[in-house]
């Protein structure tokens, strides 16, 4: 157990000291969220109830679009300088690999953006029980993303250009994730309890962790072979 | 006969449905009968290039 | 045992290809037929009570909502087999599956789509099934561009056997993430989709139509399945005299 627990923290402590090298790698996905959500009062008007209705599904997409945009850092880097073929060649299992890795993008994407999102969703006229909604449906769903979000690249990483297909592979996987994540904050917006929603995305996020790491460590063997 | 072919006011609509399943059933089978004749002329033209000779 | 070894012949793409030119004419003839039945029977029931005579789109509609998921699951579970136990002509079902899939679930679509213009007065309505429908279009679309983009044809298809496997399992979280979602944004005059009260003059076209659309795919399945046998063997001596057999005249009078 104790090599398992040191392997684990050894990758999670280099990708998170790799992305401080490369800090464009946490901003810049964090600033296309705030971009992204703020286009959408430009486009609608500033009506204050207008926007508090859009409000759950705009940041949950905006969510989504900019966990997709950060995914590649998961494990294109190490496959581009050989690290990938090294790290799975080792004697610790890949699943532990992988879940170090999705450990640090959560980390180094999902936080941040559930950090941030109180900020934008008061700007929506989001009113603060709902707040605190959002910030648990993120907090619940923004891994799930993660670990979806590894699969689809640990699928496509060895594809010249893998880009836009992880999108198309992810996103309608991210579907059911969206649907209950932004349905609670909608609930919650209109003072309705919204315990159920987050409990369903609990169990997704549950269901994703035990059966991800291992579809993705399938797919990395696959695509290094 | 006209009646049928009415619809009751919609045969547009399930003649186009109907139509269009028609069009995708046939597409299912054309699909494979055309690429199975240019597999073989393929397959065919290479082995005699293999086995005949090159005096053309 | 015999069957063991009748099983693992079947696995073979020759033995495939010779099996399946026997059993094709039957599964054609019996496509034929069970269509051509349904069909009449789909025309020959009474109007809806309420839709008069638009509700027949149903009895293609449904049906090929029906094919669509079914063979999403035999992609899936086929691509699966083929990834675990190695099975060539799995993974061959698996990749001719996936078009024949997508194709159904465009037709469910549109089919949908027409369907809903007398039902509803608009051409598109986010319903749990269409949207349903749709998702499963992504997944279809997803699977065949993995597949399709690597170039060690081997990889592509141990790929897209993963994402076949993780699509399936996420089918039922989606198909009840989304029907959730209708209810609680459902507006108040549609409920479910125009499925009218079943007859049982409505139903047995209903149930003979999907029967017929699975002698069909199976059908169709067996003929790109038996080309995809031909493309991998080409190399194979059976192959090229198959080859020569039917082209022999053709490429005689190429040459002269």
């Amino acid at each position: 157990m104790n090599s398992l627990g040191g392997a684990f923290m050894v990758v999670l402590r280099r990708d998170l000291a790799l992305a401080m090298r490369r800090q464009s790698q946490i901003i810049n996905p964090l600033a296309f969220f705030v971009i992204v959500v703020s286009l959408f009062p430009l486009g609608l008007g500033p009506e204050p109830n207008l926007l508090k209705s859009m409000a759950p599904s705009v940041i949950w997409v905006a969510a989504l679009l900019a966990t997709m945009l950060s995914l590649e850092n998961i494990f294109h880097g190490d496959f581009e300088d050989g690290t990938l073929e090294q790290l799975l060649m080792s004697p610790s299992p890949i699943f532990i690999t992988v879940v170090a890795k999705v450990c640090a993008h959560w980390l180094l994407s999902g936080l941040p953006l559930l950090l941030v999102s109180p900020i934008l969703a008061g700007a929506f006229f989001v009113p603060t029980d709902a707040l605190v909604t959002l910030m648990w449906s993120l907090v619940l769903g923004t891994p799930t993303l993660s670990l979806i979000g590894a699969i689809g690249v640990a699928l496509t990483v060895s594809l010249r250009r893998g880009g836009v297909l992880v999108s198309i592979l992810v996103l309608p996987l991210y579907i059911p994730v969206l649907i209950f994540g932004a349905g609670a904050v909608d609930l919650a917006i209109g003072g309705i309890d919204a315990s159920a929603n987050l409990y369903i995305l609990s169990s997704i996020l549950v269901f994703a962790a035990s059966l991800a790491p291992w579809a993705a460590a399938a797919a990395l063997r696959i695509s290094t072979e | 006969m006209t009646d049928f072919l009415q619809m009751g006011g919609y045969a547009a609509f399930v003649w186009s449905a109907y139509g269009l399943a028609l069009v995708v059933l046939l597409g299912n089978v054309i699909a494979p009968l055309r690429q199975r004749r240019k597999l073989l002329r393929e397959i065919a033209r290479a082995a005699t290039r293999m086995k005949g000779g090159s005096t053309s | 045992m015999a069957s063991w070894v009748w099983f693992h012949k079947l696995g073979s793409p020759k033995h495939f290809y010779a099996l399946s030119e026997k059993l094709l004419p039957w599964f054609a003839y019996a496509t034929a037929i069970t269509l051509a039945i349904s069909v009449y029977g789909a025309f020959s029931a009474p109007p809806d009570y309420q839709q008069g005579q638009s509700y027949r789109i149903m009895f293609i509609h449904v049906p090929s909502a029906w094919m669509s998921l079914f063979i999403y699951v035999v992609m899936a579970v086929s691509a699966a087999i083929a990834l675990i136990w190695k099975i060539k002509v799995t993974d061959l079902v698996a990749g001719a599956s996936a078009q024949i899939g997508a194709s159904f679930t465009f037709l469910t679509l549109c089919t949908g789509s027409i369907w809903g213009r007398p039902m509803w007065g608009t051409w598109w309505a986010w319903d749990a099934r269409l949207t349903s429908e749709l998702i499963l279009l992504f997944l279809f679309i997803g699977y065949i561009a993995l597949r399709s983009s690597f170039e060690d044809r081997a990889a592509g298809a141990k790929a897209s056997a993963v994402l076949a496997m993780v699509g399936l399992v996420n089918v039922p979280i989606i198909h009840f993430s989304v029907q959730w979602w209708n209810t609680l944004h459902q507006p108040p005059s549609v409920s479910k989709f125009g499925m009218p009260s079943i007859d049982p003059s409505m139903l047995w076209p209903l149930l003979l139509m999907a029967v017929a659309l699975k002698l069909f795919y199976i059908t169709v399945l067996l003929m790109r399945v038996r080309c995809e046998v031909l493309d991998r063997e080409r190399g194979s001596p059976w192959v090229q005299e198959l080859a020569l057999a039917e082209n022999g005249g053709a490429v005689q009078e190429a040459k002269r």
